[in-house]
């Protein structure tokens, strides 16, 4: 019935197969393009999202987030994104579920969970440090910028740590803010000390009355039962009752006291 | 997959037109500044990887992700490759293997539905058929896509992968080889069996329908 001996033979049967085949390439759709260019982190989307001290701006691309920006102003938004980073950024098609889950895990208080990827790129090793130092500070509490340098063994490098964390790309969800003055003053931030504040009274902490006790010139809460000295805003420190707190002016009066450095907060153990 | 130099291999030609290895340049360049060049690569090569993903996961949605799996993989890849291997690379096959790879793998994981190519034309009517075609010739057009897409799904895989990267993409059977693995003689077989019971079939329906 058939001709099965040859399939290339140039028939009609041959031709109208090869046609029909060929007919079959497809095209991709318009969508692969970009959505591939985003996985990859060479082109970034943005949503907004409920900040804890009004709306924030994230862009995001495969890698992680990659920018955030306090208020509502895309257009200035797009503007410093396209300036520092150069590449594209549009608005979020459908918001990527996982990552909107992520966010407001790590903005709504106690509430524990993976805190969501970051694109760090531009960068460098040592502002990386100071940024992930910073995400060791909990939510409420503030420390100063005397001590992201201790951790990092590198105490000279004050200035240096809060020239990190002015160039922190994704503030808010990496509380820059929440880094402060050894006096308890919030020096300088990207977008303004009265933000700043802002946002750590939003988080809980009480930002007036670490100025008024850094003007005083306590550095350090103590318990005389536990006989160990903390940051102020330490939950360790908060626990003491006022008839067993203890204020220093620094670590050597509390090791002059008989203190120790609290083992959660890690105030520096001399001369702070 | 080796590295071989590139400029062997003239393709067989094809049914229709030969498709060649487009942009020679291309390796280079992403050697040079993968970044810069990455989207260039997605842009040449994305016709293929979706189409052949469309044509192993039948689903237009699932073609998709899995051309986005595949340049994704591309990108790591070439990311952590020295320059050199990079710049020597015949990017078409190597692109072609992981899509195909990909493809099978989420076919494991999820089985096409009943009727596999019921909307296997795969092309989304947004970046479809020209705006000078009547809609009656598209519909048509569209209908007869969709028997070939189901002639060709009835396939044993085999025999569909080869006959999808030879017929339907057009690639020369050193590249087919190269792509799934298989000495060129095996391929060819392949392709020769695939297109005899295409065209049985294809006998039989006019058969059925007359």
């Amino acid at each position: 019935m058939m001709n099965t001996t040859d399939t290339h033979d140039p028939d009609g049967g041959w031709r109208e197969l090869a046609e029909g085949l060929h007919g079959l390439r497809a095209e991709p759709p318009a969508t692969l393009a970009p959505a591939v260019l985003e996985r990859v982190g060479l082109s970034d989307a943005y949503l907004s999202v409920d900040g804890p001290a009004g709306p924030l701006l994230v862009a995001y691309n495969g890698r992680g987030i990659s920018a955030t920006a306090p208020g509502a102003d895309e257009a200035r938004f797009l503007e410093r994104f396209q300036a520092r980073f150069g590449r594209p950024l549009r608005p979020a098609g459908r918001p990527p579920e996982r990552l909107v889950a992520q966010v407001e895990r790590l903005l709504t208080p106690g509430r524990a969970g993976r805190p969501p990827d970051y694109d760090l790129r531009g960068t460098s090793e040592f502002e990386r440090a100071v940024l992930a130092k910073a995400q060791e500070i909990p939510r409420g509490q503030v420390r100063p910028y005397a001590w992201v340098a201790g951790e990092l063994g590198q105490p000279a490098a004050v200035r240096a740590v809060g020239a990190a964390l002015g160039r922190n790309p994704v503030p808010v969800l990496i509380p820059c803010h929440r880094v402060v003055g050894s006096d308890g003053r919030l020096t300088g931030y990207a977008w303004g000390v009265p933000y700043k504040r802002t946002l750590l009274a939003a988080e809980g902490a009480d930002p007036d009355e670490l100025e008024r006790l850094g003007r005083r010139g306590t550095r350090f809460f103590g318990s005389d039962t536990t006989r160990i000295y903390c940051y102020p805003t330490c939950h360790n420190a908060r626990r003491t009752t006022d008839a067993h707190l203890m204020t220093f002016t620094g670590a050597a009066d509390a090791a002059a006291a008989g203190y120790r450095p609290c083992r959660v907060c890690r105030p520096p153990a001399l001369a702070g | 997959m080796s590295a071989r130099p590139r400029g062997e291999t003239p393709p067989a030609p094809a049914v229709f037109k030969p498709v060649m290895e487009t942009q020679p340049e291309l390796p280079a360049r992403l050697a040079r500044d993968l970044d810069g060049a990455f989207e260039e690569l997605v842009g040449v090569h994305q016709r293929l990887v979706y189409g052949l993903a469309l044509r192993v996961v039948g689903v237009p949605a699932d073609a998709e992700e899995v051309a986005q799996d595949t340049f994704e993989r591309a990108y790591h890849a070439l990311a952590g490759y020295p320059a050199e291997r990079v710049a020597a690379m015949r990017l078409r096959p190597w692109l072609a293997a992981i899509a195909l790879n990909l493809a099978r793998n989420r076919l494991r994981r999820r089985p096409p539905p009943a009727r596999p190519l019921e909307d296997g034309d795969g092309r989304p009517l947004a970046v479809a058929a020209p705006a000078a075609a009547e809609p009656a010739e598209v519909a048509e057009r569209g209908q007869e896509r969709e028997r070939w897409a189901e002639l060709l799904a009835a396939l044993p895989r085999g025999y569909r992968e080869a006959v999808v990267l030879r017929h339907v993409e057009g690639l020369p059977y050193a590249e087919v080889a190269e792509i799934l693995g298989r000495p060129v003689g095996t391929v060819k077989t392949h392709v020769h069996r695939g297109v005899r019971q295409l065209r049985q079939e294809l006998e039989a329906r006019k058969e059925r329908t007359r």
